[in-house]
This record gives structure tokens, C-alpha cells and sequence, in this order.
């Protein structure tokens, strides 16, 4: 396999690790922070009828992790194409 | 019409719908049978995604079991979803640009070594058994209690179907009669939710509805009072310690994403691109049943409690001898579910009414009102081969659910038909990993390498028969531990193949020795300490005590360090073993960008 033309291979894996770590992060923040690690307090302050690290727990993170990969598919597709390495 | 008569014609009818799918997209050639031709659209990828991991379970008990445990059911919410953000940024796309068949097959690639692909293949066979056998049995549940026909005659319908789309249509035929399947799933799921929803608090989204006022005050506040008042934790605020509901929802996480018929949704799609956009959209469809479990579940041990105690509903005293409802007078549901053994009364102070209470609390001011009362223990549980356990199954919190809430027959017999397509598609996906690991990992790559496709495919085939077989006396005859040790199936593709292949792709270091080593850590580590944990249920020897649990994480949970195992001694034994060869760093650059997807599946 060889690589494109004018192809930076680091260039392009390091973009890409930075998108993955921001992404995981937020992962993160959403389900095991908001969720679980930070639920107590976030529970004084309510959303409607939810405490609001239950409604994290129960339904928030899983709106945030939908949004969350259409996000990082885009934003890939962005750096597919700076370093030209798209697919036809 | 007759409730029965209703179930026959709406089930009939989406079995008619799944066998015309099977005869229309059979498949001619290997990489049909296999990945679909390679070019599903990533919506109805996602759409068959979301039906071949919405299990029975999902469909059948995640509901219940969020409705007893409360805040603690959070960790099959998150976990069960969070795991395709995991899939679509560490694998899907970098999987799809390998551009092969199977799990197994990119180990053996990439570690080059033809031990690391069959250590793959006996992780992916013993995930994959563990988890049909228990749809199997969930057909065979759910034909017996809508059909009323013994639990063999139903497996027995079920294996046929299963038979007829996954042996005749390979990936193909499954891909598209997963999406029918879905169609029916989320329809049977949402439309009670929504009518029950609704009655609740008028509103028609459960999703807003869990949030919304019943009467003067917030349905979750109402539903906290109701359960405290009868002596139970709190529904808000549940009863997991917090390191075991991390690492629970963690190994859920990992595990989704290291499931064998998961990740091989993702070799389906045409591109790179596809790939990530299909695990979002998996999880859109996953989200929809996913974000009305939790209301469902709220809902229905709301609607139990305030069927049983009238003062629940009116706010009185939950106490006063008129509240609780007389056995005589119980609803029909009760009585007709009574036969299945999932909800069983008994009579233990002898005044007629049905007492639903936590006996087991240890709230002094709570037991001295059960005292005076004149409660004798709780009353309502279900039937455990003849004797009472105090416990109501928390399959009949989905199953009956439509009942309880007294909603129109034709919605009751959508949820049987939903129930069947939760698990028949979910059986499916499963015999399709089995079958095409032993044709193609086994077969053509080890045994036969020189196997013609037309060879391969009948191979494929027969693979898949002998699958359904074995998953249907499975079904039949389940190892009585099925449905306790689904933590096996998360815990195992936890700690052995997602780490592996996360190793695989984001080290161009990590060799042969290093991953045959963690993978077999990882492996044997999470299993010796499932069983250990587990003995009373596996092996029937005593029970050992929670309170050894290694940093308090039960046997669910124990994934997570299992692949921490797996990380650690893979870098040590890297270390110490030869370094991996220049053209598999080669191989591992090559799957780091898109361009050529199409290409590197065109080579086979």
C-alpha cells in the first residue's frame, strides 16, 4: 500500500488523534462525569421535573454521544480532505 | 376481536414480511454471504445495526430492570449506547479500511499469527453462544406466553425462520430483514410508551413525559414518595456503589464495541466515511428505544404500585386497610399472567388484600408502621417452580405493561410480534459471525486453504445450519445460568478482543507475543473471576460473599480490569519478544487514512 501523493502521514495521524482525544473527552464528561462521578451535586439543580446528573445518567448522555459522532464524522471528513487523503 | 386471534394475524403477518426479504436478497457470492456486497447505504446499515444489537433483553427486560433498580439502571443506558461512540472513533473506520470478513481475520493480519486468529476465534465462538442461547430461549418465552403454544414448538418456528433468512441470504438477507425487524421493534416499543406516557402526564413524548407533572407535582418526585412510602430506596437515587457503576457502564461500553457481530456491521458499508456515519446512525435507532426504556420502566413501577394500592394514585395513607386492593378483585391481567409464573399473590396475614411492600427494609419508622398495619411480608412476587419469591419478574414490567395500563388488544399483540423481532434479529447476527469464523477463519484459512468460493459459501452454509441447531437446543436445554451471565459475553469482549484490536490499530509496535499474551490475560482472568463469583449459579456450589469482591466491583463489572490486564501484559511480553516486522507497521499506516477502501476490499 503506498501512500498518496504529498501524503504527511504524521501530520494527518496527529490531527486525527487530536479530534479522538476532544471527542472522548467529552464521552467521558457526559456519562462517567455527569453521570455518575459528578451526579450528587449536579442532582441539587433540576431540569424540569429531572434532577439533573439523573437525567444525564438516564437520557442526556445518550443525546450527547448521537450528536457527539456526527460531530466527529464531520469534522474527520474535514480532515480527510486538508491532507487529501478522501475517498473518490 | 379476540386478543389471541389478534396476535396470530399481526405476528403472521411480519413473519410473511421477513420470509419475502429472505427470497428477495439471497446471496450468490461470498462477500454477499459475508459482508452484504460491502455496499449498504449507512442508514439502513445503522437501521439493521440497531435490530441486531437490540436484543431480546433490550427489548424484554432492560425496561424491568430499570424500573426495580432506578438510578442504578443507568448503567445499561449509558453503557449499552456509549459503546458505539467507542466503535466509531477507535474502530469502525479504521476496520472497514482493512477491508475484511471478519474479527478474527484482522487479528491473525495483523498480528500475523495464525494463534492470535484462532485464540480470536474461540473468544468470538464463546461470546456469540453465550449470547444466542439466551434470544433462543426469549423466542421460545415469547411464543409461548402470546401464542400459547409450548416453548419447543415456538423455538422451534423460530429456528426455521432463523434458518430460512440466515442460511438462504447470508449478511445479505439478514441486513434487510433486520431493518423490517427493526421497523416492527421500535413501533411495538414506542406506541404503548406513548399512550402510557400520555395517561401519566399528558405528554405524548416519554421522553419528556419521565420529566413532566402528574397531577400537582412532578411525576419523578411522585414516583420517589410512592416507593419511599412502601419501604424502597428511592427511585432517583439508587443502590450501586459508585466504583461498581462505573466500571459496569465501562464494560459495557468496551464490550459493545468488542462485539464480534457488532463490529462486522461496519465491513458492510461502501467507504471509510459511511463507516463513521453508520455507527451515528446505529445510535440514533439504538436512542430512540434507549431514551424511552428509562420511562417506560419509571412508568410501569408506577402503574404497578398504584394498581395494587389504591392510596398511591390519591395520595392517602398507603397504610389504611380499604388502600391495599382485595385479592379477590385483582385485575385479569394479574390472573392471566399468573399462569406464566412471572406474578404470583399470596395471602400471608389472611385479610384477602394484597400487601406490595419492601419487607426488607431497615427503616425502623417504616417497619413499626408495617407493624401496625398488621403487614405480615410482602405478598406480590412471582412463582419460582411453585413457591413464592417476593420478588415481581421484571420481564412483566414490557410484557404485561400495555395491560396494566389498559390499552387497546392490537397493542398488546404488537408487543409480542416486537418481542419476536428483537430476538430473532438479534439470533441472526449472532449465527452469522459463528458460521462465517469457522468458514472463513477456520476453513479457508487454516484447514482448507484451498477451498473454490462455491466451496466456501456451501461451507458457509452448512456452518450456519449446524449454528442454528446448537443454538436451538440452547434454547431448548439453556445452561440454567443464561440469563445470569450475559455479564460473560460484555466481560469477555471487554477484556480480550476490544483491547486487542484497539492495540492493533493505534500501535504499529505491539507484536505477535504481546497480543496473543493479553488476549489470554485478559481472557482468563475476567472468566476465573466471573465463575468464582458466579459458582453458585454455574456450578451450584456455595455462594461466596459480595464483600470479597476484588475493590468492591461485582462480577458485571469485572471486564474493566480484565483489560487493563490485557493492556499491561501486552506491553511487558512486547518488550520482551521479537519486534514486529516492517510490512505489518506498513499495514497498520495503511488503515490509518481512507483513500482506497474500495480498492483493499476489491482484492479478495
Amino acid at each position: 500500500m503506498s501512500n498518496p501523493q504529498g501524503f504527511d502521514p504524521k501530520a494527518y495521524w496527529s490531527a486525527t488523534l487530536k479530534l479522538l482525544v476532544i471527542t472522548l473527552i467529552i464521552w467521558f464528561l457526559v456519562s462517567f462525569g455527569a453521570g455518575i462521578l459528578f451526579r450528587d451535586a449536579l442532582d441539587g439543580i433540576h431540569l424540569g421535573g429531572y434532577p439533573l446528573g439523573f437525567w444525564f445518567a438516564q437520557q442526556g448522555s445518550i443525546f450527547v454521544f448521537v450528536g457527539l459522532i456526527f460531530w466527529y464524522a464531520k469534522r474527520m471528513d474535514k480532515i480527510d480532505r486538508e491532507h487529501d487523503v478522501h475517498e473518490d | 376481536m379476540e386478543l389471541k386471534t389478534l396476535t396470530f394475524i399481526v405476528v403472521g403477518l411480519s413473519f410473511a414480511l421477513y420470509i419475502g426479504i429472505a427470497i428477495w436478497a439471497r446471496a450468490g457470492t461470498t462477500k454477499e454471504f459475508y459482508v452484504a456486497g460491502g455496499n449498504v447505504h449507512p442508514i439502513i446499515n445503522g437501521m439493521a445495526t440497531g435490530a441486531d444489537w437490540m436484543s431480546a433483553a433490550s427489548f424484554i427486560s432492560m425496561a424491568g430492570l430499570i424500573a426495580f433498580l432506578g438510578y442504578g439502571g443507568s448503567v445499561y443506558l449509558m453503557g449499552w449506547t456509549g459503546g458505539y461512540v467507542l466503535l466509531a472513533v477507535l474502530l469502525a473506520p479504521y476496520l472497514r479500511k482493512f477491508g475484511k470478513f471478519t474479527v478474527p481475520q484482522f487479528i491473525g493480519d495483523r498480528y500475523y499469527s495464525q494463534t492470535a486468529r484462532i485464540v480470536a476465534v474461540i473468544c468470538l465462538i464463546f461470546i456469540s453462544f453465550t449470547y444466542v442461547a439466551g434470544q433462543m430461549r426469549g423466542v421460545g418465552i415469547v411464543f409461548s406466553r402470546f401464542l400459547e403454544v409450548d416453548i419447543t414448538t415456538g423455538l422451534i418456528i423460530g429456528m426455521g425462520l432463523v434458518f430460512f433468512y440466515a442460511v438462504l441470504g447470508g449478511m445479505k438477507g439478514i441486513t434487510y430483514t433486520q431493518v423490517a425487524q427493526y421497523i416492527v421493534l421500535i413501533f411495538a416499543y414506542t406506541i404503548p410508551a406513548v399512550f402510557i406516557s400520555l395517561q401519566i402526564a399528558g405528554n405524548p413524548l416519554p421522553q419528556l413525559g419521565l420529566g413532566g407533572h402528574t397531577g400537582d407535582m412532578y411525576f419523578l418526585d411522585k414516583l420517589n414518595q410512592t416507593v419511599t412510602d412502601l419501604g424502597f430506596a428511592a427511585y432517583t437515587s439508587g443502590n450501586k456503589s459508585m466504583i461498581d457503576v462505573f466500571c459496569i457502564t465501562l464494560a459495557l461500553m468496551a464490550g459493545t464495541a468488542g462485539l464480534p457481530h457488532v463490529i462486522v456491521r461496519f465491513f458492510t458499508v461502501p467507504t471509510v466515511h459511511d463507516a463513521r456515519l453508520s455507527a451515528g446512525w446505529a445510535l440514533v435507532f439504538i436512542a430512540i428505544l434507549y431514551t424511552t426504556a428509562p420511562a417506560v420502566g419509571a412508568m410501569a413501577r408506577y402503574n404497578l404500585h398504584a394498581t395494587v394500592n389504591t392510596a398511591v394514585a390519591t395520595g392517602g395513607d398507603v397504610f389504611a386497610p380499604e388502600s391495599s386492593i382485595q385479592g379477590e378483585t385483582r385485575p385479569e391481567w394479574m390472573k392471566r399472567w399468573e399462569k406464566t409464573g412471572l406474578i404470583k399473590w399470596e395471602d400471608k396475614n389472611g385479610d384477602g388484600r394484597i400487601q406490595y411492600y419492601n419487607e426488607k427494609s431497615k427503616d425502623p419508622a417504616f417497619l413499626a408502621k408495617v407493624e401496625a398495619a398488621g403487614w405480615k411480608g410482602n405478598e406480590l412476587g412471582s412463582d419460582k417452580k411453585g413457591k413464592f419469591d417476593g420478588t415481581v419478574d421484571r420481564d412483566i414490567m414490557v410484557l404485561a405493561n400495555p395491560e396494566i395500563a389498559g390499552l387497546p388488544n392490537w397493542v398488546i399483540a404488537l408487543i409480542a410480534a416486537g418481542g419476536i423481532a428483537a430476538a430473532l434479529s438479534t439470533a441472526a447476527g449472532l449465527l452469522l459471525v459463528i458460521s462465517s469464523s469457522i468458514s472463513h477463519d477456520l476453513l479457508k484459512s487454516v484447514f482448507a486453504k484451498g477451498i473454490s468460493e462455491k466451496g466456501e459459501l456451501m461451507a458457509g452454509r452448512i456452518a450456519a445450519a449446524v449454528a442454528v441447531c446448537v443454538a436451538g437446543y440452547l434454547g431448548y436445554n439453556p445452561p440454567g445460568f443464561v440469563a445470569q451471565v450475559v455479564a460473560f459475553a460484555f466481560g469477555l469482549a471487554c477484556a480480550s478482543l476490544f483491547p486487542t484490536i484497539v492495540m492493533g490499530i493505534f500501535s504499529k509496535t505491539m507484536n505477535r507475543g504481546g497480543a496473543i499474551a493479553g488476549m489470554l490475560t485478559g481472557l482468563i482472568f475476567t472468566m476465573t473471576y466471573i465463575v468464582y463469583f458466579k459458582r453458585d449459579v454455574l456450578l451450584g456450589m456455595d455462594k461466596v460473599p459480595d464483600s470479597q469482591w476484588l475493590f468492591g466491583i461485582s462480577p458485571e463489572g469485572i471486564g474493566v480490569i480484565g483489560m487493563i490486564l490485557n493492556f499491561v501484559m501486552a506491553y511487558i511480553v512486547m518488550k520482551m519478544t521479537p519486534a514486529c516486522p516492517e510490512h505489518i507497521q506498513h499495514l497498520v499506516e495503511g488503515i490509518r487514512y481512507p483513500r482506497g477502501a474500495r480498492a483493499a476490499q476489491a482484492q479478495h
